[in-house]
């Protein structure tokens, strides 16, 4: 297969988009942690920012064909490492989520998973080449989804086993699924919830903790509740213009939990206001459509799978991260993507967008 | 399902999945665009219902949370005796504060903290369990009054041990310790009912007066709290200060008292129980005041272990009264200056009126006792010898009424209105008060027992000396008080003809004076005209004897005074359990009044404080260079 891939076919404006909300990240990074005790972390982020466009660069000259190709093995890979990790990997914050490489970086292995979950669910829709999924299919795709999500709430990490249920949801959205399916997807949800709720003394002590803070926040302010209630805290008293870079208190006086990480939204939120936020989920939402741009120009199917599993990961990634910054949903430990700090979801991201250029960049191919 | 076959292209089969033969679904697609837009939507709209619409609420809870109002606490006012003597002060110290906003870090510093401070862990964590219910902001005070070394060991630990803060607050020092205690009170924090009624001025965790003088000059003593705005981290740890308002001290108030007198009238009092009055007759200054047993008040200026306090207030001894106004006793003997004077003024009987004492009399069927026979006795011997024959007549001849009328004039029975609270008024029987209280007709055989200070009547030792000067002075009641300088003072009066007071008082210099009066010799003073009166009174409290399991003596009374007229010192004394008023009280007022004119004639050493103020082991004398304070 000839490659016909060059220097135009690389998305500038969806890079573009991704360096300015980078930018973002790096800045609100400086400014939440520059008076504390992890002042310089803007430059390992921005270390991060750097290995994520050396892989994006990789993986695009991959023909996403030749991956799609390996999916049984890449899934195989997947599932053993997330199965070592429970084995030997070793604790973090009470959780197994990390495996030693070389000794040198801690590598987050269901992050590794996301990527792989996106190549081998978009060669089974491809594969099934129809627009009508069957029940049998979905079953399929049940399991394909599961196995790795069930090894992923194993370490116990809620958050990243749930965002790999919407690769699979839009996946069978675009594949066809039918609408009595899809109907009674819904209601199972809507009947699973309760169950669940009544479930939910098998949960993990924090998980159950976490929803019981979710439903009551005021109830205990410097327990449980205490980060959603202080990230929205943050986020109200930023005001429409917000209080300037460096100058919102509930950040600077560490107020918002793990404010350069996961409620980075709030930080920002904060010091730059409703305006602020504006800017940033509307740079998401043209991410976003960027994305949908190229799916709807890639060379086949599999190519829009590819693409699509990846913007259902991000928007995903967005939508939960920024509810719960505003308490509209639990504490579930999603980061907002490319703003959020931490070198395995950086690194996935860039992978990720490194899968969408690699489409794009094959678009004319035939 | 139609699954295709797979197609072949240039001979190389391609595996199935490869095969572009379906059409991008592009509808869809457009779709998802729609949907991400509205959800962006959706989540703005949720960040304008924070950021804009209830900004306002939010940015009031961020200031909470980042700005701390530390109060400044203003020292009390001290309390100086009338030349200007240190009787009570302030002084500033250290609290050592445990924050508990952080569980985790709280329960690992423990250990630390525990061999630091000298706190027991399980201490701690009663502490920290008691506190639990409390906001998690507010910090347990794990050590009220810390010594130096405490102190060091806050400071040097700062950023190891951010869990520990210090907090600096005025404390109260009595340097007399438990001398004049009764009269001075002590201090305690504010309770809700108090807080209830002066919201404005006072914040829960005040420290207010409670009782005698700290809690009747509270409002002049107490100062106005400063306040500092500081920003916190979300440890609690202050990062800076925003501004500051210096709190403004208590003014110190004079009182009247003379620490010379007191130090008399106390090393007297030691081991005693009972209570001592002296005062200036001519103005009522009150120049010593006794009450024993008592307390330490500095004992409550830290913080009282609650046994501590529980066994004070259920002491049968009751040490928290102040027996100067509040016991409420029979007088005794001392009565019968009362009784010489109504018989004079109401001219019931002439004044020449004699009695024949064989030891006893009988009225209505009853016999009433003398302590010897005196033979025949007048009104001079009456008093002299303290004769209750001669005085029983006196009372079948005035009658009730006559009784109480002078009783009651000469200010018994009702309080005195001294500056201080929780005075009793004692009490004067009358055939009303039978009839309300008792539902009879009034006993005339009653009469004869209150006609020596005994039965119903009941009086504080306040009441008596200022009863004494009265008749002294001609029928002037001095208004008692302890604030020097102390204006609106009402001087009661109950005019009496000199030819009464002169008879009176001729008999009470005779109780000190003659031969046979009362009190021994020891009792009188060279070149002074020393004169008093005794009282024995006998306890009809079974109640109180079953309580105490010990069968009580009589109470020993005596108030004196000099010169013979118009005095210008009175002291009453009141000796629980002491027996005769001539040998247990005697000697007492004696003491305090030889002191009085020892030092107005320059005798008397005065002593100094300065060197008596003892330093508890926590006592800081500077303040060490950064320490923050905590509401």
């Amino acid at each position: 297969m000839k490659e016909h891939s060059s220097i135009q076919d690389i998305d500038w404006t969806l890079l573009g988009i991704v360096g300015a909300i980078s930018g973002i990240g790096v800045l609100e990074i400086y400014s939440s942690t520059h008076a504390s005790a992890m002042v310089g972390m803007q430059w390992k982020q921005l270390m991060w920012i750097g290995i994520g466009l050396v892989g994006m660069a990789l993986i695009s000259r991959i023909d996403y064909h030749t991956l799609l190709d390996q999916a049984p093995a890449l899934y195989m890979f997947g599932v053993v490492s997330l199965l070592v990790v429970l084995v030997i990997g070793y604790s973090r914050l009470g959780a197994k989520r990390w495996i030693s490489i070389g000794g040198i970086a801690n590598l987050q292995v269901s992050e590794i998973m996301k990527l792989i979950i996106i190549i081998v669910l978009a060669r089974y829709f491809a594969e099934v080449r129809t627009d009508r999924l069957t029940l049998a299919d979905l079953f399929k795709i049940g399991v394909l989804t599961l196995i790795p999500v069930v090894l992923i709430l194993k370490q116990p990490d809620l958050g990243t086993a749930m965002v790999l249920v919407p690769v699979a949801v839009i996946g069978a959205f675009f594949a066809g699924i039918e609408w009595k399916h899809l109907l009674v997807g819904v209601l199972l949800i809507g009947l699973l919830i309760p169950l669940a709720w009544n479930m939910r003394r098998h949960l993990k002590p924090y998980q159950q903790q976490r929803i019981e803070t979710f439903l009551h926040p005021e109830q205990d302010q410097r327990g449980a509740g205490y980060q959603i209630l202080q990230s929205e805290i943050a986020v109200g008293s930023g005001g429409f213009w917000g209080k300037g870079f460096g100058k919102g208190s509930q950040n600077q006086l560490g107020f918002v939990p793990v404010r350069y990480s996961d409620f980075i939204l709030a930080a920002l939120a904060e010091e730059q206001g409703f305006i602020g936020v504006c800017v940033v989920l509307l740079l998401y939402l043209g991410l976003i459509l960027r994305l949908v741009d190229n799916a709807q120009k890639a060379k086949d199917r599999a190519g829009m799978y590819v693409v699509m599993g990846v913007t259902a990961i991000l928007g995903f990634h967005v939508l939960v991260n920024a509810s719960m910054v505003i308490g509209y949903m639990p504490v579930t430990g999603i980061p907002l993507p490319l703003m959020s700090y931490g070198g395995s979801a950086t690194a996935f991201v860039f992978l990720a967008l490194g899968l969408v250029m690699n489409v794009r960049m094959r678009r004319f191919v035939n | 399902m139609t699954r295709r076959p797979g197609a072949i292209r240039a001979g190389v089969p391609l595996a199935p999945w490869n095969v572009n033969d379906q059409k991008i679904p592009q509808g869809r697609l457009a779709l998802f665009s729609y949907v991400s837009a509205a959800l962006v939507v959706f989540l703005l709209v949720g960040f304008w219902k924070l950021q804009v619409v209830q900004s306002e609420h939010y940015a009031d809870l961020a200031d909470k949370n980042g700005i701390r109002p530390i109060a400044i606490i203003a020292p009390r006012g001290a309390m100086l005796d009338r030349e200007g003597r240190v009787l009570v002060d302030s002084y500033p110290s250290f609290s050592i504060l445990l924050l508990r906003d952080n569980p985790k870090l709280l329960e690992k510093s423990l250990p630390q903290i525990e061999d630091g401070l000298g706190i027991s862990k399980e201490d701690l964590q009663q502490q920290l369990e008691a506190a639990k219910l409390e906001p998690k902001f507010l910090p347990v005070i794990v050590k009220p009054a810390a010594s130096q070394a405490d102190i060091a060991f806050v400071e040097s630990h700062r950023a190891d041990l951010p869990v520990l803060e210090l907090m600096m607050v005025q404390r109260r020092r009595y340097p007399l310790g438990d001398m004049l205690a009764s009269a001075i009170g002590y201090v305690g924090e504010i309770s809700p009912q108090e807080l209830e009624k002066n919201p404005d001025r006072y914040r829960p965790g005040d420290i207010v007066g409670k009782a005698g003088l700290e809690k009747e000059y509270n409002d002049e003593i107490v100062g106005t709290d400063g306040m500092r705005r500081v920003v916190v981290n979300s440890v609690g740890k202050v990062i800076r200060t925003l501004d500051n308002v210096e709190a403004i001290p208590g003014k110190p108030i004079q009182l009247t008292i003379d620490e010379d007198l007191q130090r008399v009238a106390e090393t007297d009092f030691a081991n005693k129980e009972g209570g001592l009055v002296a005062m200036d007759a001519r103005t009522g200054e009150i120049l010593a005041m006794v009450s024993r047993p008592t307390f330490n008040p500095n004992d409550f200026a830290v913080r009282i272990p609650s046994q501590e306090w529980a066994a004070l207030n259920s002491d049968p001894n009751t040490p928290l009264l102040n027996r100067a106004i509040q016991a409420q006793l029979a007088p005794g003997s001392v009565f019968k200056v009362v009784m010489a004077t109504a018989m004079l003024e109401s001219k019931a009987l002439p004044a020449s009126y004699t009695v024949y004492c064989p030891g006893y009399a009988e009225f209505y069927g009853r016999t009433f006792h003398c302590d010897h026979a005196h033979g025949s006795v007048d009104l001079h011997k009456g008093i002299v010898a303290s004769c209750d024959v001669y005085f029983y007549n006196v009372g079948k001849a005035l009658g009730i009424d006559r009784i109480t009328y002078y009783a009651s004039g000469l200010g018994l029975g009702r309080r005195t209105g001294v500056d201080l609270p929780g005075e009793e008024p004692g009490l004067v029987p009358s055939e009303e008060w039978v009839e309300r209280v008792y539902h009879h007709k009034w006993y005339p055989g009653s009469t004869i027992s209150v006609a020596i200070g005994q039965g119903a009547v009941t009086v504080t030792p306040i009441q008596l000396a200022r009863m004494i000067a009265a008749v002294a002075n001609g029928g002037t009641l001095i208004p008692p008080h302890l604030l020097k300088g102390a204006t609106d003072l009402k001087f009661g009066s109950f005019p009496l003809s000199d030819d009464t007071v002169q008879q009176v008082t001729d008999g009470m210099w005779g109780v000190v004076n003659e031969p046979d009066g009362t009190t021994s010799e020891q009792v009188k003073l060279q070149n002074i005209d020393f004169s008093g009166k005794t009282g024995t009174a006998q306890i009809e409290s079974f109640d109180l004897q079953n309580k105490l399991g010990k069968k009580l003596k009589e109470n020993g009374w005596f108030v004196g005074y000099a010169p013979r007229r118009n005095p210008e010192i009175v002291v009453a004394a009141l000796v629980q359990s002491g027996g005769w008023g001539s040998t247990s009280a005697a000697p007492i007022v004696r003491d305090v009044v030889k002191a009085y004119y020892d030092k107005k004639s320059g005798h008397l050493t005065q002593t100094s404080t300065a060197e008596n103020i003892p330093l508890s082991d926590g006592v800081v004398h500077a303040a060490p260079a950064p320490a923050t304070q905590q509401p």
